[in-house]
This record gives structure tokens, sequence and C-alpha cells, in this order.
């Protein structure tokens, strides 16, 4: 508490002096990593957290400041804290094995870097599972110029998905068995309710062409049984923001979660969303938005009635859910919505419609229709979409940015999900879902440009071994992917998985191909919905050597990581990388 | 035989500790079956279970089967298998290893084990074992969950058990082969640890193996109550 204050008082007076004399600041803060205690309410457990409480602090910097962070390790584990998102030096970003090698019990490193951006970002321990464990912070960064929008006061939202298990014991349990923590399969009962529904025949030709390829569709959240929390507190301990009617609220939305994508909304306001992984975005009005694991979103809001407001941020799976409230005095509560029915993936998420797939030769009028290879799909909700619209070819998703979207009557229609998946995402009050394709930079960091090469990666694995890699390579089999210095480079991801993926590259940003151009977003994760193919192209321009993962823990975990080797680079810059080096 | 064991042990510790891969081990105990058999004059103690501790690439499993009869106590049965698996397909893994079957009464046998283990279409879940010996066998197991909620399982299983050559002083005949079918209906009580169960086995011997059952002066069909725990740690 102290130290908040102090530190708090140290940035107020440092932001001042900045402002007098516009040189850049320098702030000194200190983080110590330490063994605390879990308490979701529905269970306590031994975790990890920073200054004594996890959600760690949240660290405020400002643009322009050049901060100085010791980080003091008392585990009995080494450990690390990477700063996600931030644009830094590669040997400060955290990354045991390849930025450095890590904390080591009792040690206290100290971290050098200069803030060159603003925004909402996160920072994390980058060793073993002790970020589900409790391991990870939030940053606000000021901007030094004034900010496009206005507001009255802020919150950070951090989101995460407490587990009654350790994360060793997590990945032990997926791997000994991968649905061990999948409590939504489908059952006898649902069979006899399918059957009912669609006939004996239709329900068994259904489940034989699941069971022919041994997948789930409610493969959804490989991790079920977490506790959702905001800001370190379940829907019982329901944290609270307090608002004054009429006032504009920012809300720093952080998905720090170790699995789990969230689907959020506040009933009763809509969202304007004006940030997305930090960067401004053109302002969008939303009445909810998904959030990947490892994202970030702002969103202003402006509550105008004297009553509690939920943030309710329900699992993209539907097994579980939290609600915070923006109440106008303590102990208010928002009322808690039902979860919504579960999700099941479809065939197209199976990427049975991933290439060249022709919708005007798929008979979507039907009851249940039947896929080219006989089998039926299910999950879809027919009443909302009306395919009418003409015959359109689909290639791969950058191909649709030129789809006329007024001649479809698709309330759930997002081009970067798989035409007719069953995650593809509906606002519960019917209004509207933020999709990427509705992201338009405020400011380009880059000159848009063409990319000087493609690089294609498959996102692979086998569920049934909980085995996840890139081009059916692990982690450890892998070897560097080593980029020059310089290039804008054009990352094809093929989604060959059921999985949605959440990729992260480090040290650069990945500018996602929303066929904006110029007006790409500018973003840290990317998500990858399963049966899709997506874009990211990569301005080259950080020496040394980064990671590049699916940020879901247990994925990272068992292989879907690999180490980037930035190559040449100005002199000085570069001096620091390692000769040779091992994959 | 024991040092046949060492043998294999030593090898797959060789393997596991091979500093040319950073793979990651990971372990795990499964009883598919721990009950209590309740037949017609026979009651015993028997289970199924493996314990393994290995990588992606590699697993060596210890395996047990055994049938403890308690009129006059002794192991009926009592198989270990010690197996390195490695997988070869998405969903199927080689077996090679050892088999020593040590029962209270009757000869104590070793065997060398090549097989296949995996998920077959449908969630069927196979093993398939050559049993190489004096006295080869082979050995055929299905098992599957089927889920009447998401916390009862109903778990059908077969279990073909087929002797090529003769074998009096274990009473099996070639070709004569032994069957075991199995229903078991599970509640997951805690978490996917301790789920109890209750069920039927029924068992039953053909050919001249079920002549050289009956000649010992047993029954050659057997049909039993179970009652019993799977775990999985």
């Amino acid at each position: 508490m102290t130290i908040g204050l102090l530190r708090r008082a140290f940035l107020l007076g440092a932001g001042l002096a900045a402002a007098l004399s516009g040189a850049a600041t320098a702030g000194e803060y200190s983080l110590t990593v330490d063994p605390v205690t879990v308490d979701t309410g529905a269970f306590t457990r031994t975790g990890i957290g920073y200054n004594g409480a996890t959600p760690g602090p949240v660290l405020r910097f400002q643009e322009g400041e050049d901060v100085t962070i010791k980080v003091t390790n008392n585990l009995s584990e080494p450990t690390s804290i990477h700063w996600h998102g931030l644009i830094l030096p590669f040997e400060q970003d955290g990354v045991p094995g390849i930025s450095y090698d890590g904390i080591a019990p009792g040690e206290t490193f100290t971290y050098r870097f200069p803030i060159t951006q603003s925004g909402t970002y996160w920072f994390h321990s980058h060793s073993g599972f002790q970020e589900p464990d409790g391991a990870y912070g939030a940053i606000v960064i000021e901007p030094k110029k004034r900010e496009p929008f206005r507001y009255d006061r802020e919150y950070v939202i951090q989101l995460t998905d407490a587990h009654p298990h350790s994360g060793d014991r997590i990945m032990r349990n997926l791997k000994m068995m991968p649905d061990y923590y999948n409590r939504q399969q489908r059952t006898l009962f649902d069979f006899l309710k399918d059957s009912k529904e669609m006939g004996l025949d239709a329900a068994l030709s259904e489940r034989g062409a699941w069971g022919d390829m041994r997948m789930m569709p409610t493969d959804i959240e490989d991790l079920q049984g977490f506790t959702p929390l905001i800001n370190g507190k379940s829907s019982a301990q329901n944290w609270t923001g307090l608002f004054t009617p009429g006032e504009r609220v920012r809300l720093r939305f952080i998905n720090s979660s170790a699995m789990t994508y969230f689907d959020i909304r506040i009933p009763g306001l809509k969202m304007t969303v004006v940030q997305a992984d930090g960067n401004n975005v053109l302002p969008v009005p939303v009445d909810e938005f998904r959030i990947a694991v490892a994202e970030t979103y702002d969103v202003l809001i402006q509550p105008k009635e004297d009553k509690p407001y939920a943030i309710f941020a329900e699992s993209m799976g539907r097994t579980s859910s939290v609600r915070g409230t923006l109440a106008t005095a303590e102990g208010m509560k928002g009322d808690i919505p039902d979860l919504r029915k579960p999700p099941l993936l479809t065939m197209a998420d199976m990427g049975m419609a991933h290439e060249g797939m022709d919708h005007g030769s798929m008979n979507m009028s039907g009851d249940t229709h039947t896929m080219p290879d006989g089998s039926t799909m299910k999950g879809m909700d027919h009443s909302t979409m009306n395919m009418s619209g003409g015959t359109h070819k689909m290639p791969d998703g950058s191909t649709m940015k030129g789809m006329d979207h007024s001649t479809m009557n698709m309330g759930s229609s997002d081009p970067f999900y798989a035409p007719g998946s069953g995650l593809m995402p509906a606002a519960a009050n019917g209004g509207k879902f933020l999709s990427y394709n509705d992201l338009r930079t405020q400011k380009p960091l880059y000159p848009h440009r063409e990319a000087t090469r493609e690089i294609e990666l498959r996102l692979t694995g086998n569920m049934e071994r909980y085995m996840w890699s890139i081009n059916g390579i692990k982690y450890a089999d892998a070897e560097p992917i080593r980029l020059q210095y310089g290039e804008r480079v054009r990352f094809k991801f093929v989604n060959e998985t059921m999985m949605t993926h959440p990729m992260h590259l480090h040290g650069m940003w990945s500018i996602l191909d929303t066929g904006k151009g110029k007006w790409n977003p500018v973003k840290h994760v990317v998500s990858v919905a399963p049966g899709t193919t997506l874009f990211m192209e990569t301005e080259v321009d950080a020496p040394g050597q980064w990671a590049f993962h699916c940020h879901l823990s247990y994925h990272a975990d068992s292989g879907m990581f690999r180490k980037v080797i930035v190559e040449g680079g100005p002199e000085g810059k570069a001096a620091a990388l390692p000769v040779k080096t091992e994959g | 035989m024991f040092t046949r064991y060492a043998a294999l042990s030593a090898f797959s510790v060789f393997i596991l500790a091979s500093p040319a891969s950073a793979e990651q081990l990971f372990w795990g105990i499964q009883a598919e079956q721990l009950e209590w058999r309740s037949g017609e004059g026979s009651e015993a103690l028997a289970w199924d279970a493996d314990a393994f501790v290995g990588t992606d690439e590699l697993k060596v499993v210890w395996r047990s089967e055994a049938e403890y009869a308690t009129g006059p106590s002794s192991f009926e049965t009592l198989e270990n298998q010690l197996r390195l698996q490695v997988p070869v397909s998405t969903f199927f893994d080689a077996v090679a290893g050892v088999r020593y079957d040590s029962p209270d009464e009757g000869p104590h046998r070793t065997y060398g084990v090549l097989g296949l283990h995996g998920l077959a279409k449908q969630w069927f879940e196979v093993d398939a074992d050559l049993y190489l010996s004096e006295y080869p066998s082979a050995r055929f197991e299905v098992e599957y969950e089927g889920l009447i909620t998401n916390h009862v399982t109903f778990t059908p299983s077969i279990e073909l058990d087929i002797p090529l050559v003769d074998d009096e002083a274990t009473s099996r005949g070639a070709f004569g082969p032994k069957l075991e079918i199995g229903g078991r209906l599970s509640y997951d009580l805690l978490d996917r640890a301790v789920a109890p169960y209750v069920g039927v086995h029924w068992e039953r011997t053909f050919g001249e193996s079920g002549r050289l059952v009956q000649a010992e002066g047993e029954d050659n069909d057997v049909v039993s109550l179970v009652v019993g725990f799977r775990v999985m740690f």
C-alpha cells in the first residue's frame, strides 16, 4: 500500500517534471515475486503473485520514460517477467532461454528499457506455469500526447481463469487424458434428444462423422473447472468500480487467462471500443466483444442511470462466467445473466470448409443439411442465417473483405470464423458483436508497403495425445524462424486444428490483415479460429531473438512455440546477439 | 528373467535421460478395474492397472492384471508387463516389452510382448498384443466409455485371449480362447481420480482350453457381479 502510494506520488512528480521540462523521465519500480494464497471463494490454493498479491499491481508508466524495474524472486524456483506487448530490447523481454537466463531464487534482476508506446498492456511470468498460477499484473502507459477520446475515470478489468489444480498437474492430466477437464461432452441423453429432433439415422451419422475423426464437437475449452475472476474477484466476490451517472468511464480489459476466451458485455450499455492491444482504433460501438487470451481492449462507456451495471464475461465454451459491477455506491450488485447454451463445433471448424468451399452448392435452407462428405452439421443457428444472397466463394479469410454484407442477412457473420463455424459469435441482445473486421488503426505505425516475404505457419496438433505444434513440429524439435532486419514479413496462419489459437509474437508488432491496407489494426496477439487462414504482417525492426507462440499456456508448453531470430540490424543493436544459438 | 527386466529398465532410463531430448516427462496411474468379483462359488479381488512414465515420443508402462481368490487365498492369475510405447500413427502406439506371469499355482511364464495400443474410430480403446514364448498367445482388448451423463459412465469391455499352442500346465489348449466380457457403470466421485462402479463380468473358456479348465474341476463359464473403483491419478 505504502509502496503504491509512494510510487503514485513519485509518478505524479515525474509526470509533472516531464510536463515542465519536456525531457525524458526515469522511473524506478520494484516488484517482488511471492508465494501467495489464491482465494476465489470457490476454492483456496497457493499460487504466485507480485508484491504479495495476485493480480499484481497496475504498473503505470509514461510514454518516453526510461524505466528501471527491480524484480526480486522470493520463490524457491526460478522466475521471469515478460512485459507483454511492450517494444523493448530483446534482453529485457523476459523469456528464459531466449532473452536471458531468468531470475534465480533469491536473486534481484533489474530491467531497464525505454517506454516508446502508450496504452493498456500487462506483464506475466514466462516460466513454467507460474502465470496460470497467478503471476500476472497490468501495465497502463499514459501517452505523451492527448488521446483522441476523453473520459472521466478509468478502471483496469483484468480477467483470468483461476483453477484449483496447479499448472503442472493440469498439464500432466491433459497428457494422460486429453478430455480430463471436459465435462460438457455429449452424452446418451444428448443423443436421444438429437435422435428425436433430427431422426435416428441423422443422429447416428452425425455421431459417426465425429467418431471417425476421433474428435469432439464439445472440445472448445480444453480446461474447464476454473473460476473466472475480474481483478482477482469471482462473481460472488463482486469486483466493484464506482461511477457517477453521466460520467464517461474507460475500461481497460485485459485477458490474462491461461486458456479461456471471454465474451464480454455490460447489459444495458453500449461499449465503444477505442483501443485494441494498446493501439488506438477508430471507435466502434458494440454490444459485446470476444477477448482472446492475452489480448487487451479498451472501451468507453457512459452509464447514465443511478444503478448497478454488471460487467459480465462468459467463457467462450459457456462453462463459466464472472460478474463485476459498476456501481454508484459500494455494496451494489449487477444482475448476473444466465449462461448461454454451450456452442458445438461444426464440420466447418474441422477445416472441412477450409479451401475453396462454394456456398452456393450448399443447401442451407433445410432444417438439417448434409455436408459434402455426407455428415450432417449441427449447432448452427439457422434462424439467424439466411444465406440466400447467392453464390460466393470464400477460398480463405483474406479474400472475404469484398463481401457485400448488405446482401446477406447473417445476424452472426464474422469473416474471421469459418463459414458455418459453431464458434461464430453473436451478441446476447441481438446487437453488434465486435469483429476483427471492424478494427481500423487510428494511426498507422508504419508506412504501408508490400511484404517482402511470406512465411506459412500451419497451426497443428494432436488432441488425443495433447501435442501442439507449428507445421507439425514441436518447439523442442524445431529450428528457429530466421528473419532479416528491415524486411516486412507476411505470416500466413493456417489453423488445421479444432481449437482457437491466440498467436503472440514478442518484440515486434503484428499488423493484422483485415483488408484495410494502411488502416489494418496493429496488435500483439492475433486469434486464429479453427478452420480459417489468417494473415498478419510484421515490420522486422527489432534485432535479437524473440518468442513466438500460442498464448494458451498448455499449448505453448506442449510445443506450439517458436524462437524467432532477427538477423542483421544497425550496428550496436545487433552486437548483443549470440553468434550461435541452439533451437 | 530378472536380468531381462533390469536390461529393459536400464535401456528405458538411458533413453529418457538422454540429454539430446528436451522432452518433458509425464507420469500417471490408471486402474480401469480394481474390484471385488463375486461369482458362482468364487470370490476374488481383481485388478487391471497401468502406470506410465515417459514423453510424447516414448512411454514406459507397467501393466498389472491379477485375480486374487479368497477361498483358499491365492493369486489365480498374476501378470506383470513392462511395456515400451512409441507412437506410430496419429492414434496408435507400437508396444514392445516383457510379460511375466506368476500365479500361485501352476508354472511361471515369461513372454516377449509385441503389440499395438490406441484409439480406433468411434472411440474404441484397443489393445492388440502378441505374447511370444515357447507358449505364444494373442490377446485383443476393446473398451468403450459410454457417457450416460458427464459423470456417469457405462464401460463395456471385451477381452479375447487366444493360446496359439497347447500349454496343459496352464490349462490352455491351442486356439481355445478365453473370452471376458464386462459392463461397468461408474460415477466420477472425486474429479476423475476415484470413480466407484458396479457391473457384471463374464468369463468363458472355449474349446480345448475349456475342457482343460473343467478337467481341473473348475467352471469354464463364470458370471460375476463386480463392485470396485476406477482410479486415475
